[in-house]
């Protein structure tokens, strides 16, 4: 009966590890030249888990990126934890194991490089806010009516990038080009609620309690015939910047800097292209 | 048994321990956002829990002495809340609630009102999870009170009003007290259906826990902001406790 519990106990093992299609770990140890080629086939076969923590905004795009990285490397997994990429920071900075971090902006990516624990960081991707009303019955339709009084603004936190990015606009835009100079008060005024990432604000104007919003065109490309996208004016406009970063405690190093290589591929920038991204500027 | 022990002390012991030795925490204790969000956790519970009580005493009853048909029904949707994940409350209110819900559109229409980003949202939000909590303790309490001593107040010709007042409502006053105590911690603690139904406006609709989360995700106070405001939660629900302890025993002491 001894022998069946230790059975019992070995097979529990052999089953909870986190993925099926790992291969076993080559005798010698991994040559980290497979990470250095921007092509996405590498000479020895790569095993490991990874977890990317990666912006709500990512989320589309880095789900096809992963599962296209997975069929070119059988022996590995991903695993991706989506969300604000401020709350990504602090989780980070407080000790969460993560191997590979891609931000919104780099001011979340320098509050976690300052600790020492990244390696080099990369710009892999670009985005474009826009303001976005529910598909019908919004007050809004044009920049400018975001001071409308009683508009329902919702933002993201100033903290999160897309927050950040729309308050540094409306900043840009008061005073300029016909627009008063309290237009970034006025909009403020009309803010109701500080969401938590960009989808939770896309949530709340698709739904028609948000009268406007302000997200990345990538997340209004979701969502269309639900919610009316409104440019904003490219002398207010800010860019976007996204660094994408492997981290120095990562256990599977070979994995993360091979998934960051991908990333910064042509097939990984193709996929990015998909859903809307622009091109790393520079 | 040490590990469970150590296990339960071990996370307030660690905010106090990091609270000492980070002056910041100390100064953002009186912060204004901590201020503004611990009066509305306060007041929004407060008001949460009268409504709780005042509404939801008469369904503890009903439930507990009468018999109809879909009675079961009822129960369960009253305890439905309880096992809901608060998230799945707060998207379920938004489309009943919502500026285009099922009842929100037509008040909308009607009266010109939202509930959506409304302090009024707040209390809604804390009604529906925490409520079920007081109309089950309620609910306990009336079925272990001895029906033969109602029955004999109204033959000696009691309305069944005093009846309730006089002899149900004593017996029955630690489980209702203790229904509170949990309505009440589990509104000053709600977050999920807040956030998805009410929104995060400081001031008008962010209650503390909305407020330590977004301290701890970067805005606002930051991670210091968050542990002060964890913090003076704890300090709140420490002195709910023993409030609550003094009560039940001069209660226990009077019979």
């Amino acid at each position: 009966m001894v022998l069946a519990a230790l059975m019992g106990l070995l097979a529990a093992a052999a089953c909870s590890g986190s993925s099926n299609s790992k291969t076993p770990t080559p005798a010698q140890p991994t040559p980290r030249t497979g990470a250095l080629t921007p092509d996405t086939a590498t000479a020895v076969p790569l095993s490991g888990d990874i977890t990317v923590f990666a912006a709500a905004s990512l989320t589309d795009a880095f789900k096809e990126a992963g599962t296209a990285f997975r069929s070119a490397n059988p022996g590995v997994a991903v695993t991706f934890s989506f969300a604000g990429s401020s709350a990504l920071a602090t989780q980070i900075n407080q000790g969460a194991p993560a191997d590979v971090f891609a931000s919104a902006d780099p001011a979340q990516m320098k509050i976690v490089a300052d600790t020492g624990v990244t390696e080099a960081q990369r710009i892999f991707a670009t985005n474009v806010p826009v303001v976005i009303v529910p598909a019908t019955g919004s007050p809004v339709a044009a920049f400018a009516d975001l001071a409308k009084p009683g508009v329902k603004l919702v933002l993201a936190s100033a903290a999160v990038p897309i927050g950040n990015y729309a308050r540094q606009i409306f900043t840009k835009a008061s005073g300029t080009g016909g627009i008063s100079a309290d237009f970034s008060a006025k909009v403020l005024a009309n803010l109701q609620s500080n969401e938590t990432d960009v989808k939770a604000v896309l949530a709340k104007v698709q739904i028609g309690e948000g009268d406007a919003g302000v997200v990345y065109t990538t997340d209004a490309a979701t969502a269309t015939g639900k919610v009316k996208a409104i440019a904003i004016p490219d002398r207010y406009n800010v860019i976007a910047q996204y660094p994408i970063a492997v981290l120095k405690n990562s256990r599977h190093r070979e994995v993360a800097d091979a998934f960051e290589a991908f990333i910064l591929s042509n097939a990984g920038q193709a996929i990015l292209a998909k859903y809307g991204f622009g091109k790393p500027t520079g | 048994m040490l590990v469970f022990v150590v296990f339960f002390v071990a996370p307030f012991a660690g905010l106090v321990v990091h609270a000492v030795q980070n002056r910041e925490v100390w100064k953002l204790l009186s912060a204004h956002q901590a201020r503004e969000a611990l009066w509305l956790s306060l007041w929004t519970s407060t008001l949460t829990v009268t409504l709780t009580v005042l509404f939801g005493t008469p369904v503890a009853y009903l439930l507990a002495r009468a018999h109809f048909p879909g009675k079961s029904v009822l129960d369960a949707f009253v305890d439905l809340p309880i096992v809901l994940p608060p998230t799945v409350a707060g998207v379920a209110l938004l489309t009943a609630f919502g500026r285009r819900g099922l009842l929100g559109q037509p008040i909308d229409d009607w009266t010109g009102f939202t509930f959506g980003f409304s302090t009024v949202a707040v209390v809604m939000a804390q009604l529906l999870v925490s409520s079920p909590f007081y109309v089950r303790a309620a609910k306990s309490g009336f079925e272990a009170v001895d029906q033969q001593m109602e029955r004999v107040a109204y033959t000696l010709g009691a309305s069944r009003t005093r009846t309730f007042f006089r002899i149900v409502l004593p017996q029955s006053w630690p489980a209702m007290v203790a229904g509170i105590v949990l309505a009440w911690s589990r509104s000053m603690g709600e977050l999920g259906a807040t956030l998805i139904f009410a929104g995060n406006l400081e001031g008008r609709t962010q209650t503390m826990p909305l407020a330590i989360i977004e301290s701890f995700e970067g805005s606002s106070l930051g991670l210091e902001g968050a542990i002060a405001e964890s913090l003076l939660l704890l300090g709140v629900a420490l002195t709910v406790l023993v409030l609550f302890r003094l009560v039940v025993r001069t209660d226990t002491g009077q019979t």
